[in-house]
């Protein structure tokens, strides 16, 4: 847990790095670990991993149907490889090869979409994956993960390379904020609890999860205190933590860098909805297209700050206590 | 002193506002954007029959720029045919903007198909060919895509369909750069497009990128033909005319400062006067 009042340092590595890193550092446990590319090995940071194992990446070029396919024929003889493109590509043109070829054949193949939602700033609209999450959640059997900072890409992705299955992996390329100390441990399908709290949860995952816990220090500062988590696995979502938050704290806000439609904030309301029905809202992008600007801009264009969050849990509290 | 004809100059201009906007925004598509900017020079410098103060006219010829991630010197062709004020291009990739990195239809005059997710605007500019031939229209469909992207399966599939309906109307254009984003297309995965697209069906060839005349002349010919799609492959350099782009291998985005880009200008006139446009002495 983070101390009671957040501050919010970005890290001084961009993600993409602590992300080579880490692909390094499983490569290394594995000898059968790959990394293949789509020509964009130099904007989601895998050119080291090609220096350090040119025999073990491939940059088969601007193709990733081609690409998740051939993950899955290189997983049939036994590789864990892990694929590399921006979310709205690794998404939107492999779906059904990850389905296909990767889920329903049964394979092991790593799926990473860089530049997720607003990180995707000036290459605008066309490039901002607020649908990602949406497009792959309803296949069976795909783990889907948003990590928080560098701290979780380090520890996860090993971890990841060593789980036989199909994991999507959404990411930021740039630097994040700092949540995690060195160290810290993470178990797959297990949401992280930031802070505890009885008057409302807040569940986020990607950069909304520095906002979240901003958002709770302001809430502090009025008397509300807020239960954060970290749901980094959207899929599976860790539904007896979802539950038993909404049912200690009576509300609940989601908070995603995505359309609020099919991601986490859909699954969370899924849950809540067989499970726990209380007062919720969902921060996210409000079923709108992206568009070109940085990503402050784009925070604040989309809705997607502290500010946000504190306006959605003071409603969800309001209706809580209206019943 | 050198006589400098009309197409040539709006091939320099539209250089010219490319750089600029791209060093307003700060970063850009440099590379890809310097070696689409003579034939697009050509198409709007009189080729294409289009009425830019009735961007939707529906006799007009259509282009479909598939390498959505050069609209920048699409927009600056476009403004310096008056499909809108060139002001506009002081806004490239800022917020609210009506000129995004990457094509939209919906936000730019002129702009005939939205594209970024590369080989789909080949898909596109097919279905325009067939949906004006369903009207009995002889307009004509443009399409220029990256050599690069021709890794694309959808592509391929395009250019079969393509064949298969002899969509005469069709005449793409390949900017055979020769780098796409993480190096050079024939390391990563190459081959011949002229010989790809015979394969196809396609009337194929490749002419000088930066020939203003010969560009003419194939798209005059490919114009005549009746039973097939045309493709004009452009041999040409990532980044031609942009002095500081030439120099960088790795030319796809850079970011521009004011100087570089003071440079780069300078550069094109001289140029312009030497006679060696735009590729300089050593080309
Ligand atoms: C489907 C798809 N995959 C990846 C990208 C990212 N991307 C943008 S430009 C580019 C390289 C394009 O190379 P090329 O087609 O040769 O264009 P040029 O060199 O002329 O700019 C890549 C990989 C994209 N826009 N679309």
């Amino acid at each position: 847990m983070t101390d009671r009042f957040f501050q919010a340092q970005p890290d001084k590595q961009d993600m993409r790095d602590a992300y080579c890193d880490a692909l390094l550092a499983a490569a290394e446990q594995n000898e059968r670990v790959l990394s293949l590319n789509c020509d964009l090995s130099g904007s989601l940071g895998t050119g080291r991993f090609c220096a350090q194992f040119p025999e073990r990446s491939f940059n088969l070029g601007i193709m990733e149907a081609n690409a998740c396919s051939m993950a899955a024929g290189l997983s049939v003889t036994g590789y864990v490889p892990f694929v590399h493109s921006f979310a709205v590509f690794s998404s939107r043109r492999m779906a059904d090869q990850i389905f296909l070829s990767c889920a329903y054949a049964g394979l092991n193949v790593k799926i990473i979409g860089g530049d997720a939602g607003v990180s995707a700033a000036v290459n605008g609209g066309t490039h901002m994956a607020f649908e990602d999450l949406g497009v792959l959640r309803s296949i069976v059997g795909l783990r889907l993960f948003e990590p928080t900072d560098n701290v979780m890409v380090k520890a996860l992705i090993p971890q990841l390379a060593t789980q036989y299955g199909v994991d999507y992996i959404r990411m930021p390329r740039r630097s994040v904020v700092k949540i995690y100390d060195e160290g810290e441990r993470f178990t797959p399908g297990e949401a992280k609890l930031l802070r505890e709290g009885s008057d409302v949860t807040i569940i986020a995952s990607g950069v909304l999860v520095s906002e979240a816990l901003l958002a709770a220090n302001a809430l502090a500062e009025t008397g509300i205190e807020a239960r954060v988590l970290d749901c980094f696995t959207i899929q599976p979502l860790d539904t007896k933590c979802v539950v038993e938050s909404a049912r200690t704290t009576g509300c609940v806000v989601t908070a995603e860098n995505h359309n609020i439609i099919g991601g986490l904030g859909s699954a969370v309301a899924e849950a809540l909805g067989e499970f726990a029905p209380v007062p919720m809202e969902r921060v996210g992008v409000k079923n709108a297209f992206g568009e070109v600007g940085s990503q402050n801009y784009l925070m604040d264009r989309f809705n997607l700050r502290a500010k946000d969050i504190c306006g959605a849990a003071r409603r969800v509290i309001a209706r809580k206590n209206e019943r | 002193m050198t006589q400098i004809d009309v197409k040539t100059r709006l091939s320099a201009d539209i250089r010219i506002s490319t750089i600029r906007a791209l060093e307003r925004a700060g970063f850009g598509h440099i590379g890809g954007s310097m070696s689409i900017a003579d034939v697009l020079a050509v198409l709007y410098g009189g080729e294409m029959r289009v009425r830019p103060q009735e961007p939707d006219w529906p006799e007009r010829d259509y282009l479909v720029l598939s390498k959505g991630h050069c609209g920048p010197a699409l927009y600056a062709a476009l403004a310096l045919k008056g499909y809108f004020p060139m002001d506009w291009l002081d806004t490239v990739n800022q917020p609210g903007t009506r000129l995004p990195s990457h094509c939209d239809r919906l936000k730019t005059p002129g702009i005939d198909m939205t594209t970024g997710s590369l080989g789909q605007g080949i898909s596109a500019a097919a279905g325009i060919a067939l949906g004006l031939r369903l009207q009995g229209k002889d307009s004509r469909v443009f399409c220029i895509l990256g050599d690069g992207e021709l890794q694309e399966g959808q592509v391929w599939e395009a250019a079969a369909a393509a064949e298969h309906r002899k969509l005469n109307r069709l005449i793409a254009f390949v900017d055979e750069n020769k780098r796409q984003l993480d190096g050079y297309v024939a390391d990563i995965c190459g081959g011949d497009p002229v010989e790809k697209f015979r394969a196809f069906g396609w009337n194929a060839l490749r002419v000088c990128g930066w020939d203003l005349a010969a560009i003419s002349r194939e798209i005059h010919v490919a114009s005549e033909q009746s039973n097939a799609p045309s493709v004009i492959v452009l041999e040409t350099i990532k980044g031609i005319g942009c002095s500081f782009a030439e120099r960088e291998l790795a030319n796809h985005y850079m970011v521009i400062s004011k100087q570089m880009a003071d440079e780069a200008v300078a550069e094109i006139e001289r140029r312009l006067l030497a006679g060696v446009y735009p590729a300089g002495e050593g080309a």
